[in-house]
């Protein structure tokens, strides 16, 4: 056998040898380095920069002592908690329905998929003009029929900030009703007609087989989506532009205003501020995906 | 049982309605808004009174200021999302043969990192992201959204190819390297066909997902000549008296292409990309 079929060998891989002699080690560590590159380059270094940039106490200060940044921490929260539950609750009472055994009900799914396969941009927009007050469809046709006028939708923090809601809603609830649609197909067919069989009613089988087996997989896609959630730049920009007067920014927007204000301190410090509630997810959220498909 | 049947039908529709309401509205909206005219525009009717190809025909040959530069602005989300779905697949199809066939030391912490990044919102590395830009002197350079989009994508790219390489069995390159493969040959003969599927699912997610972005091509360019598509959109909003009708064409013009690449490989996107996010 010469040197080099032996250092093939995968299972009994010699460890005297040095790295650069064995073909293995030495092809491993060159296909990383691509990545290594970009990851130092590009994640490494400007998070790095950002971090110093974020070292100035005053910076803080000062973030804190702006009305918007409180508004926009208030605003992430109520974003998070309304937008991730009700998407949510939807997403698992329509996999239910797409899992119905209907030719058309399936025709209706690659409808209903439409939002997530479509630019954001053009639909966020849609919606602006749809809901503008004078020109608006909705209010030209409220006033067509009941003669009255319409609210001011997008001019009012609390509607434009619900519409915001809405918005990142109808964007991504394609993606985890499908999600949920692939959990639900795990899940044996026996059981339900087991079920039928001792006449179990419909809630008793959701309640007892369904929700048990998509239980873990609802809170893995919980945390996934509560940290893109955090993360929805477009919804709202888009939509509000954070306005009415700075009223319905959340933490992913305000980096942005600051930005365009010349304080980009602020913006940095008010990302850093919110670390602390999304490191701990990033690292759960880590730890529960890099499990390889073989240790389950 | 026939009468449960149509029981079980009445309440299916009862739900598809509003599903199919819901889904659709912003979308109609968009349609008809880029075939009225401006009359119609701010009429705010369900179908507009005269509708018409005009603003289609405004936008494809640039009569607007907004556009002057239309077709180079759609050039430019094409090159774009290429250099995006090519480098992304080169350097994740690279890196998730090494951590998971060759094992190499240190894969499983870079794979960790790179789960770290694919998890902190994008949206929160922008404001560092264009500070690091400006440092490199890269900013308003389209290869500085063209890199940035790779390290936004690359990382979920890894972490699915990386599931499906460990599915190959080990097998594989075991008789491979009996037969006196070297690691390059294992790549290509038996890595890379086995893999197409995979890798035509995460080309698509780099490719779409660079198409779309609005908020780093925003930062990263300025230069009208510069510009994606998708930042040209949102400049229509600069003004009070916006053509929204127009506007909604240029929509309509960049939302077809990602939809025709997605409805065409939608089999390999949902196996490919769910599969991963469905481990629980």
């Amino acid at each position: 056998m010469t040197a080099a079929t032996a250092s093939f060998d995968m299972a009994r891989r010699t460890p005297a040898r040095r790295w650069f002699d064995d073909p293995m080690k030495l092809w491993g560590i060159l296909m990383l380095i691509p990545y290594a590159l970009v990851f130092l380059v590009l994640v490494t270094y400007p998070v790095a920069y950002g971090l110093y940039l974020g070292l100035k106490p005053q910076s803080y200060v000062e973030l804190f002592r702006d009305p918007a940044f409180a508004i926009a921490a208030w605003n992430t929260v109520l974003f998070l908690v309304i937008g991730v539950n009700l998407k949510f609750l939807m997403a698992l009472a329509l996999s239910g329905f797409f899992m119905a055994q209907r030719g058309w009900v399936k025709a209706i799914l690659v409808i209903f998929l439409l939002p997530w396969a479509m630019p954001s941009i053009p639909t966020i927009l849609s919606v602006r003009f749809l809901l503008n007050p004078e020109w608006g469809l909705v209010n030209a046709q409220l006033f067509k029929w009941f003669q009255i006028d319409g609210p001011n939708w997008l001019n009012d923090p609390q509607i434009a900030f619900g519409t915001a809601i809405f918005m990142h809603i109808w964007k991504s609830l394609p993606f985890w009703t499908l999600i949920l649609i692939t959990g639900r197909m795990a899940i044996s067919k026996d059981l339900y007609e087991a079920a039928d069989v001792d006449g179990a009613s419909g809630w008793q089988q959701f309640r007892f087989i369904t929700w048990p087996s998509l239980a873990a997989l609802y809170v893995t896609s919980t945390i996934l989506s509560i940290i893109w959630t955090l993360g929805d730049f477009n919804s709202v920009y888009l939509l509000t532009g954070g306005g009415p007067g700075d009223r319905t920014h959340v933490l992913a927007t305000l980096g942005i205003r600051y930005l365009r204000i010349d304080k980009l301190d602020l913006g940095i410090a008010a990302i850093i501020t919110a670390m602390p509630f999304v490191l701990p997810l990033v690292f759960v959220m880590v730890k529960r995906l890099s499990r390889g498909p073989r240790d389950d | 049982m026939n009468s449960r049947r149509i029981w079980e039908d009445v309440r299916l529709f009862l739900v598809a309605i509003p599903v199919l309401l819901w889904t659709l509205i912003p979308i109609y909206h968009l349609f008809i808004l880029s075939i009225s005219n401006e009359k119609a525009m701010l009429a705010g009717q369900f179908w507009p009174d005269e509708p018409t190809l005009q603003n289609y025909r405004i936008v494809l040959n640039q009569q607007h200021y907004y556009l002057n530069n239309f077709w180079l602005q759609l050039f430019n989300s094409f090159l774009v999302a290429a250099a995006v779905g090519i480098i992304t697949l080169f350097v994740a199809t690279l890196a998730a043969f090494s951590i998971s066939r060759l094992r190499t030391p240190g894969g499983r912490t870079i794979m960790n990192l790179a789960l770290a990044t694919y998890l902190i919102p994008a949206a929160f590395l922008a404001v560092p992201m264009y500070k690091a830009m400006g440092s490199y002197g890269m900013l308003n350079s389209k290869w500085a959204l063209i890199l940035a989009m790779v390290a936004l994508a690359s990382p979920y790219a890894i972490w699915v190819l990386k599931q499906a390489s460990d599915k190959l069995p080990a097998e594989l390159d075991e008789a491979a390297v009996i037969d006196g493969a070297s690691p390059l040959q294992i790549f290509r003969l038996v890595y890379l066909p086995l893999m197409a599927p995979s890798m035509v699912a995460i080309g698509v997610y780099a490719l779409l997902l660079a198409w779309n972005e609005y908020l780093y091509a925003f930062l990263l360019l300025s230069n009208e000549k510069q510009l994606t598509l998708a930042v040209a959109l949102g400049q229509f909003l600069g003004a009070d008296d916006s053509p929204w009708n127009i506007l909604m064409a240029t929509g309509m013009i960049y939302a077809l292409p990602p939809m025709v690449i997605y409805y065409t490989f939608r089999k390999y996107m949902v196996s490919g990309l769910t599969a991963g996010a469905v481990k629980s």
